[in-house]
């Protein structure tokens, strides 16, 4: 009964809508209003500060020919980027970043996978492997960098004098202009193998096993009819992520090239993050080196885009 | 002919003994159900029997062949799994051609582009393709052939994964809990459906679930488990009126059987809740036995007596055409529920005393351990006299 009746109440009460309740309903509405602000507010405030107005800023700075600590500077249009364009180096400095983002992506994805795949297929000392995986990308790469060094180094280098002893032909690899860049995208791969390797092993561990035994009745039951029919595909969503993630990591390479190779020889190991860095506070060029910046913004937030824009639905099976 | 034979089979995960020595003999054409509640070990015979699991001992036949250490793919058996296990990247077309593929193509075939260029490809995919329309048309899921699984109501996956283990005419169907994870009134329908599929196929079905009145309405004999071990195999009649064990009578049935602990006299009647019951049965005086009594059983009287459960009414529920009673007894903790035909029934109020009589033969009598104990002129009945304790 008393439910019924106020429902009643509740009907009675919608259907003619006092000025008392329109009043109250809009200070409501006001009070809702302003603790939402004042819950984003901080987080609004700490993202204008430190991410669009600094990227507004490189925009701005892009457009002018300011030199590091120059008092005065003047605004010179879309110069920087034609001279940006048109420069030799930049150019190189592009391709090989390109080209190293080519060899590392796949490169980790592949060895990443292998690994996962077979910690998971193994049972002893899973942890064991999976701690010795990952620790490349935990430790410092500036210190691994110096490590790298000694390893590759010409003539006391491990790498040269076991290769010399097996009879095999040896190379300066950081100072040679056809090695530099593959030695450099290799020590990349062995930085983010863990990463990967990590994701797609928590990949692994989310595919229902209902799966795979459907799969045994359904006759994909050899170890390459799985991995089509359910591995592979169900990893699709962590493959993404990793592809991604790493595509970002070796577009962003700094540390190796920075404690190994200067970006030498000439330019043959020379990439975005280091022209970008060098122009702007070595040669103090910040215009020139600010539009190299936006050229780099430019293509992190195309990756951004293309993962939230097509392979999300190609991926993802709903 | 795919009758299936399982003997002795016994698995263990570690210390934990999941079946004991369960053995039992399905025949071709059969729907067996095995009943249990979850954890008695019924999935897994389940998937020994797919092989999707190892026994630890024991051997298993399907249509005479022993099956023992041979893989899912080459025992001619279907599943379908409470999950549906549809391959959420691949279309329904797809998800149900995969079986077919995998049986029909060879493995250089099955590659992507090349395969189809390879003789013999197309005219053997075309065949697949035509197989999974007929069968998607049979289950009215030929409008759903392009959708993927995520695009589908619970009831249509269901129906995909029915799709994707008849595709390939097996000669068993599995089947793991396949309607639990639809809604009510669905369930009732894909049961009929079931049940409809299996008199049209005519194949042996395997049917797992924790659902008795599954078990009891789609039947041909229903199997009930228990802790990893085959309590009794019967018609689903028969479980409910003549079950062999009390965790049978117990677990079959809805509201529960009553169970009355009571003891013998000498007079041969047994001694319970403030009144006696005549015991047909020919057993020693001073047993301890417990008496069930399905709710059914009772029937209203005038006076207390023998034969008669006298107690004060707790508690009314009204079911539309049945009335249940719960009645507070001297001696027993749980109250007595008496299911009564509401038109029969007169008005019953709370606190009221009621007289509830029970005919002798309706008794079902269990020893101390467990085991039925049926007097000695029931044909099928084990016969049991108790007469060592004397």
């Amino acid at each position: 009964m008393s439910i019924a009746a106020s429902s009643a109440e509740q009907q009675a009460g919608s259907a003619s809508v006092t000025p008392a309740t329109r009043a109250a309903l809009r200070r409501q509405r006001i009070s809702e209003t302003l603790a939402a602000w004042a819950l984003a507010g901080p987080a609004l405030l700490l993202l204008v500060t430190l991410f669009f107005l600094p990227v507004f800023a490189v925009f701005a700075i892009a457009l002018t020919d300011w030199q590091f600590g120059a008092s005065s500077l003047s605004f010179v249009g879309f110069d920087n980027f034609r001279e940006v364009f048109a420069d030799e180096g930049f150019r190189a400095s592009l391709i090989n970043t390109i080209l190293y983002a080519v060899i590392v992506v796949p490169g980790t994805i592949m060895l990443g996978l292998v690994i996962a795949l077979l910690i998971e297929s193994g049972k002893s000392c899973r942890a064991f492997y999976r701690a010795i995986h990952f620790l490349p990308f935990m430790a410092t790469l500036t210190a691994m960098a110096i490590a790298w060094e000694a390893l590759l180094h010409p003539t006391i280098g491990l790498v040269n004098q076991t290769l010399a002893s097996l009879g095999l032909p040896t190379a300066n690899w950081l100072r040679d202009a056809n090695t530099v860049l593959p030695v450099l995208a290799m020590i990349g791969i062995w930085q983010n193998l863990g990463y990967a390797m990590v994701l797609f092993l928590a990949g692994l561990k989310s595919i229902p096993q209902d799966l795979y035994d459907a799969a045994d009745i359904d006759g994909a039951d050899l170890w390459l009819d799985r991995l089509r029919t359910v591995t592979l595909p169900m990893l699709g969503p962590v493959t993404m992520f990793v592809f991604i993630v790493v595509a970002l990591r070796a577009f962003e390479t700094f540390d190796t090239v920075q404690v190994l190779t200067q970006g030498g020889p000439g330019h043959a190991s020379e990439m975005l993050l280091f022209t970008l860095y060098r122009e702007s506070f070595e040669y103090l060029r910040t215009g020139y080196g600010a539009s190299v910046a936006v050229v780099f913004l430019a293509i992190v937030v195309t990756l951004t885009l293309i993962q939230a824009r097509v392979m999300d639905k190609r991926v993802h099976y709903q | 002919m795919a009758e299936i034979s399982i003997r002795s089979m016994r698995k263990s995960f570690g210390a934990t003994s999941v079946l004991k020595d369960v053995a039992l003999e399905i025949a071709d054409g059969e729907f067996l159900t095995l009943l249990g509640p979850s954890g008695c070990g019924k999935s897994t015979l389940l998937r020994i029997l797919a092989g999707l699991e190892v026994q630890t001992g024991g051997s298993l036949a399907i249509g005479e062949r022993v099956v023992d250490g041979v893989r899912p793919k080459r025992r001619d058996v279907a599943m379908v799994f409470q999950s549906y296990a549809l391959y959420p990247h691949m279309t329904v077309l797809e998800n149900m051609a995969l079986p077919l593929r995998m049986r029909r193509l060879s493995a250089w075939q099955r590659l992507p582009l090349v395969g189809r260029l390879l003789p013999g490809t197309k005219v053997t995919a075309d065949q697949i393709d035509q197989d999974v329309r007929r069968t998607a048309d049979a289950l009215s899921i030929g409008h759903l052939l392009d959708r993927k699984p995520g695009q589908l109501s619970g009831g249509q996956r269901q129906r995909v994964a029915v799709g994707r283990a008849m595709v390939r005419q097996p000669a068993v169907f599995l089947m793991d809990e396949p309607l639990s994870n639809l809604d009510a009134k669905l369930r009732v329908q894909m049961r009929a459906e079931i049940k409809e599929l299996h008199k049209r196929l005519g194949v042996t079905f395997v049917y797992v679930t924790h659902d008795q009145s599954e078990a009891m309405t789609m039947s041909d004999r229903v199997a009930v488990m228990l802790d990893g071990e085959l309590l009794q195999v019967a018609p689903p009649q028969e479980i409910y009126a003549d079950p062999d064990d009390r965790r049978v009578a117990e677990f079959i049935g809805s509201p529960k059987i009553n169970m009355l602990e009571a003891k013998l006299r000498e007079d041969g009647f047994a001694e319970t809740a403030g009144t006696s019951f005549s015991i047909p049965a020919d057993l020693a005086h001073g047993t301890t036995l417990a008496l069930g009594i399905r709710p059914e059983a009772f029937h209203l009287v005038d006076s207390h007596g023998e034969n008669v459960l006298t107690g004060s009414v707790r508690l009314t529920e009204h079911m539309g055409s049945d009335l249940y009673v719960h009645l507070a007894v001297p001696g027993s903790d749980h109250p007595v529920i008496a299911r009564l035909l509401a038109e029969r029934a007169p008005h019953i109020t709370s606190g009221q005393t009621l007289h509830l009589g029970v005919k002798p033969e309706r008794l079902l009598l269990f020893a101390a351990d467990g085991r039925r104990l049926r007097p000695d002129n029931r044909p099928n009945g084990t016969v049991l006299r108790m007469k060592e304790h004397a």
